[in-house]
């Protein structure tokens, strides 16, 4: 087993107006198109509920396509069972087979196949090196601890050198330390195998800190799609940039709009933003908590808050600021200390607003 | 053509050329055909050969559906139009085997409009087969494989093949001879369809007849059974709930002794409660003697009748109604009862206004299952009925006795069908999916509040009346094996063991001279080879019934839990009309009591994989199938393995059900293969209560010594694979 043979084997998947209905009129996944590059690592993330989960289990054939059509490579998936896809996952629960022993679950699905003993042995051996647990193999589940586990149940899915590797909420029974850890470990064994890799979650950070792109999804439908970067800096609506990090929002105007600059403002603070094919007229905004900037009062380019609430956070401080605006959310270090009732100054660092083009213009603030 | 498809070619061909074709009349393990002119004999000769050599050449048309799929490459080109050819071998090939089976029988047309159509036949055929079998499975399987080839449940062949066979078995075996038991209740005699012979039997006095009421003559049979079966589903109820409550809820340790006693009518066979009834208080009982001393009173024979077989029942279905009972009684959060104290309520109000009214659909449920199992009951009122008759008895006595009157039997069984059928579809319909209780128990921590002081001195002092009565029951039935007669002469003696397990040694070795031994061999014999039929059967069904997903699901589940619902005489008489003449000629042999017990216990078997299955998570079967493992692999390396625990348990149950089952068998059984029960129940037709009561004992020692070793087992494996398993889902 040479990486270069595993690098050939990874399969871009590509689904073309796929839709799930479950038992009549539910609708899980609606009319989703969306293609995974070969050798990529591509998140799912959105809230519970909104088709991320059974658009995995769509890839692995765990689930069938109401409609639309599934591509693995170049071969039509759509109606092939689970047995049959050459797609492996790891579960969020590991489903680990507790009666056989690591050895045992990591060649189970090597010794499905016409395979000779020898090489079904050292290729979970291999496996199992790739995961860092030789020597553990006679070992049973049951007398691992939950991180081992976790890295049995991807080392059983790696040695059949799968076109596609799902995990689906891997790390949603590891406790927090051991997260990073073992998320570093997956994004590392992808990127050196060049495996395509579709990953589902529910934690924001955790998609940003493993992806090469991440699909949010809401309510069955495709939110946006792009480098955790993009979704950062660049959310399309109010949806997503609220749900990747925590976002302020409330109502501007653009008053100008000059190639892909935008010079808006919002009740006397004026700044330049990425325009986004937008035009002139009243407009959603967003900023994140960071990008507001707190000084004292009578600054210019800002507008007048005062302090509703201070909180101390250890490595920060956090405040809510009432203004004419919105009450906004805001992240300063801990050096700032003002005290709550203190009438303060609130400007916009630079780059910070970001104009939404997805939304439709509503009154109520988030945030 | 696939391998599926190929093997299944081999296997019918090997029916219909190797195979003989009809029933041997020797018996289902015999071989001596082999040697008796075969191939060409045309009681042993298989189809080929019948019809090469001109006999039974109605046969022939099943060569074509056999060898289609072999022609499907010339004509089919996609995979559907083969899936296709398929359906259309398989469910002609079926339908001609069950044409020429149900129209040519014994003494040639089955039907006098065939007569008149082809005119006289004068060849005959008898019940089919290996041969037979082997080409039934292969139509049978050509039909689902190609059903799974148009796509059904993702075109798995497995699972499509279990749901075929399973429906295909429940078919024959359970609607069909109800089916045929319903036509004969609506022919005379002769065999001639007439309505108003039916409607003459259904309504006659004897069965509906409320002479009670207005005094003088007697109720009909139905009433007495209905009214009966009330009232041990109210006291069994009553007397379970006690039970529950002071095992949970007294703040007594934990109630093992009761538990433990919840095995005892499991293994006990259901008439031996009435036994020991007898013995205490039958004309020369111990009680009735003790009392007639006292208070210088005749004895009477009050006990025989109504009394009797309600005290017999009690004893026997209180502990059915504890197990229920004690789950709901569990099952109540505590929290709940928690939450309403810490609203002021005090404990009576907690316990009267949370706790009873959670129990609710709990008790409902148990009072149904003391109503089916009381109107099903047979041995009891057999065994202590008197002049009480009810509806399973009178069955058996419309067939055995000097009016042997199938017509009667079925009707009788028709009325007892629709009680039964009646409280199973409300228990399903009203009580399926209502539950308040919380099923596992997770995530609710807390203890149970106390019973309130007025429940509890009254449930106390009933429960240790009640323990106290069980206990002396059963010793009873240990004690009168070894006494000479009971009443009139009490010495004790080995003389009843000696009769029934004498062993003595000869020439040839050891010699079973005892009378009972060659009931108690066939009795282990046939209880060995049902139980892991039936546990398999179950299991099987449980599986799809909890992991796949398919068209008609819930009609599926209803049909294989039904027989739960359908009393074993109903079984019994039903069989005998359904399998004495071709094409399925079995009563006499043993497969008949095999048969009879796979199907009776079947929903046991389910219910326990349902059970066990369910706590299993389903991702390790997705684990399995994402890892390229089709889904017979699935089942059998990573399903079956995990539910060792289950399949021991269903093999307990099971075997132990074949043992101290009665009702069905008594009907079944034949000179060669008589049951333990059936002997024992003859043995007290003669008055021959010593016998009886010591084969009983044996039987109790027998079966307890099997569940004890089975116990051993199954904590053991528990403790290896189990825990593995728990731990897997915990994290």
């Amino acid at each position: 087993m040479t990486i270069q043979q595993q690098v050939s084997k990874a399969a871009p998947v590509e689904f073309k107006q796929v839709t799930k209905v479950y038992g009549r009129d539910v609708t899980a996944v609606d009319e989703v198109s969306l293609r995974v590059e070969a050798g990529e690592l591509v998140t799912l993330l959105g809230p519970s509920g909104c088709g991320k989960t059974t658009t995995l289990r769509m890839i692995a054939g765990l689930e069938m396509a109401t409609e639309g059509q599934i591509l693995i490579g170049d071969t039509d998936v759509t109606k092939l069972p689970a047995t049959d896809r050459d797609v492996s996952m790891v579960f969020q629960s590991y489903a680990l087979f507790p009666h056989m022993s690591v050895l045992e679950n990591v060649s189970y699905g090597l010794r499905i196949g016409k395979m000779k003993k020898a090489e079904i042995l050292e290729r979970t051996e291999r496996g199992l090196e790739i995961v860092g647990l030789s020597g553990y193999g006679s070992r049973l589940p049951s007398e691992l601890s939950g991180g081992q586990q976790q890295r049995v149940a991807v080392a059983r899915a790696l040695v059949l050198e799968p076109q596609v590797l799902l995990f689906d909420e891997p790390l949603s029974n590891l406790d927090a330390k051991l997260r990073r850890q073992v998320r570093e470990d997956i994004r590392d064994i992808q990127t050196k195998l060049g495996l395509t890799v579709v990953y589902v979650t529910h934690d924001q950070e955790e998609a940003l800190a493993v992806s090469d792109r991440i699909i949010v999804m809401n309510d069955a439908k495709i939110a946006q799609i792009g480098t955790p970067r993009e979704l950062y800096d660049a959310p399309v609506d109010e949806f997503v940039a609220d749900f990747i990090g925590e976002a302020n929002l409330f109502d501007g105007v653009i008053d100008s709009v000059n190639g892909n600059t935008a010079m808006a403002s919002v009740n006397g603070i004026s700044f330049t933003a990425l325009a986004r094919e937008l035009s002139v007229g009243p407009s959603r905004i967003a900023i994140r908590p960071g990008r507001i900037l707190l000084s004292a009062a009578g600054s210019p380019n800002t507008m007048a808050g005062k302090i509703a609430k201070a909180t101390y956070a250890g490595s920060h401080m956090e405040y809510k600021v009432s203004t004419d605006v919105a009450e906004l959310f805001v992240v300063s270090d801990v050096e700032s200390g003002f005290s709550e009732g203190e009438v303060v100054s609130v400007g916009f660092a630079e780059k910070g607003p970001v104009l939404l083009p997805g939304s439709t213009l509503s009154t109520t603030a988030i945030g | 053509m696939n391998r599926t498809v190929g093997m299944w070619l081999v296997i019918g061909l090997v029916g219909y050329c190797l195979l003989p074709w009809y029933v041997l009349e020797d018996g289902f393990w015999s071989t001596e055909w082999l040697l008796d002119g075969y191939p060409f004999d045309t009681d042993y000769a298989p189809a080929l050969f019948l019809i090469t050599q001109g006999e039974k050449l109605w046969l022939s048309p099943l060569l074509l559906p056999l060898l289609l799929p072999l022609l499907s490459p010339l004509f089919a080109h996609s995979p559907k139009q083969r899936a296709n050819v398929l359906i259309v071998a398989g469910v002609s090939g079926l339908a001609w085997l069950a044409i020429q089976g149900l129209g040519i029988g014994l003494r040639g047309w089955n039907f006098d409009a065939l007569t008149q159509l082809f005119g006289a036949l004068d060849d005959r055929q008898f019940g089919i087969g290996f041969g037979g079998l082997f080409l039934t499975a292969t139509f049978l399987f050509y039909l689902t494989t190609g059903v799974a080839g148009r796509g059904a449940v993702n075109g798995d062949v497995f699972v499509v093949g279990s749901i075929g066979l399973i429906i295909a078995l429940v078919g024959v075996f359970i609607f069909f001879p109800i089916v045929q038991m319903l036509s004969s209740a609506v022919r005379d005699n002769d065999g001639v369809y007439s309505l108003s012979v039916f409607t003459a039997k259904f309504f006659e006095n004897k069965i509906w007849g409320l002479g009670c009421l207005t005094g003088g003559t007697r109720c009909g049979v139905a009433w007495n059974s209905l009214f009966l079966a009330v009232l041990v589903g109210f006291s069994t109820t009553l007397l379970g709930l006690v039970f529950a409550l002071v095992a949970t809820r007294s703040g007594l340790k934990r109630g093992n002794l009761l538990r433990a006693l919840t095995v005892l009518p499991i293994i006990t066979p259901p008439f031996v409660i009435g036994l020991a009834i007898i013995l205490l208080f039958g004309l020369s009982g111990s009680v009735t003697k003790l009392v007639a001393d006292i208070f210088e009173l005749q004895p009477t024979r009050w006990v025989y009748g109504l009394p009797g077989i309600l005290i017999a029942q009690m004893l026997s279905f209180t502990p059915i109604a504890f197990l229920v009972l004690i789950g709901v009684v569990e099952g109540v959060s505590p929290s709940m009862e928690e939450a309403a104290q810490t609203l002021r309520a005090n404990r009576w109000q907690t316990f009267k206004t949370v706790s009873l009214p959670l129990m609710r659909p709990g008790l409902a449920n148990a009072f149904l299952l003391g109503f089916i199992e009381s109107m099903a009951d047979f041995g009891n009122p057999l065994v202590l009925g008197g002049n009480y008759d009810v509806l399973s008895t009178e069955i058996f006595f419309a067939i055995v006795g000097a009016q042997n009157d199938q017509g009667m039997a079925a009707v009788l069984a028709i009325a007892l069908l629709i009680f039964t059928l009646t409280a199973f579809y409300a228990q399903r319909r009203w009580l399926g999916n209502k539950s308040y209780t919380t099923k596992t128990g997770k995530g609710d921590s807390g203890a149970h509040a106390l019973m309130p002081k007025r429940v509890m001195w009254p449930c106390y002092s009933i429960a240790a009346i009640w323990t106290l009565f069980t206990l002396t029951v059963y010793g009873m039935i240990l004690y009168g094996g070894f006494v000479e007669t009971w009443g009139l002469n009490n010495t004790l003696t080995f003389k009843h063991y000696i009769t029934a397990f004498g062993i003595s040694w000869n020439d040839y070795g050891i010699h079973f001279k005892g009378s009972a031994w060659d009931s108690f061999w066939t009795t282990l014999k046939i209880a060995g080879t049902a139980a892991p039929l039936t546990a398999m059967l179950g299991l099987l069904t449980a599986w799809l019934l909890v992991r796949q997903n398919f068209a008609g699901k819930q009609a599926f589940e209803f049909g294989t839990m039904l027989s739960f619902a359908i009393p074993g005489t109903v079984i019994g008489v039903s069989y005998i009309l359904a399998f004495n003449v071709p094409p399925i000629e079995l009563t006499g042999t043993g497969v008949i009591l095999v048969i009879s017990f796979m199907f009776r216990n079947m929903p046991v078997g389910v219910r326990a994989g349902i059970a066990s299955m369910s706590q299993l998570d389903k991702s390790l079967d997705e684990a399995s199938l994402t890892l390229g493992a089709n889904t017979w692999r699935t089942f059998t390396r990573v399903i079956l393995p995990l539910m060792r625990p289950a399949i021991l348990a269903a093999l307990v149950f099971s075997f132990v059900r074949a043992m101290t089952a009665i009702s069905a068998v008594i009907f079944l059984v034949s000179a060669e293969y008589n049951m333990a029960t059936s002997y024992i129940i003859g043995r007290v037709e003669n008055n021959d209560y010593g016998i009886a009561i010591a084969y009983s004992s044996m039987l109790i020692v027998v079966m307890l010594t099997v569940v004890a070793v089975m116990q051993f087992f199954i904590i053991r494996s528990d403790s290896r694979s189990g825990k593995s398993a728990r731990s897997a889902q915990s994290i």
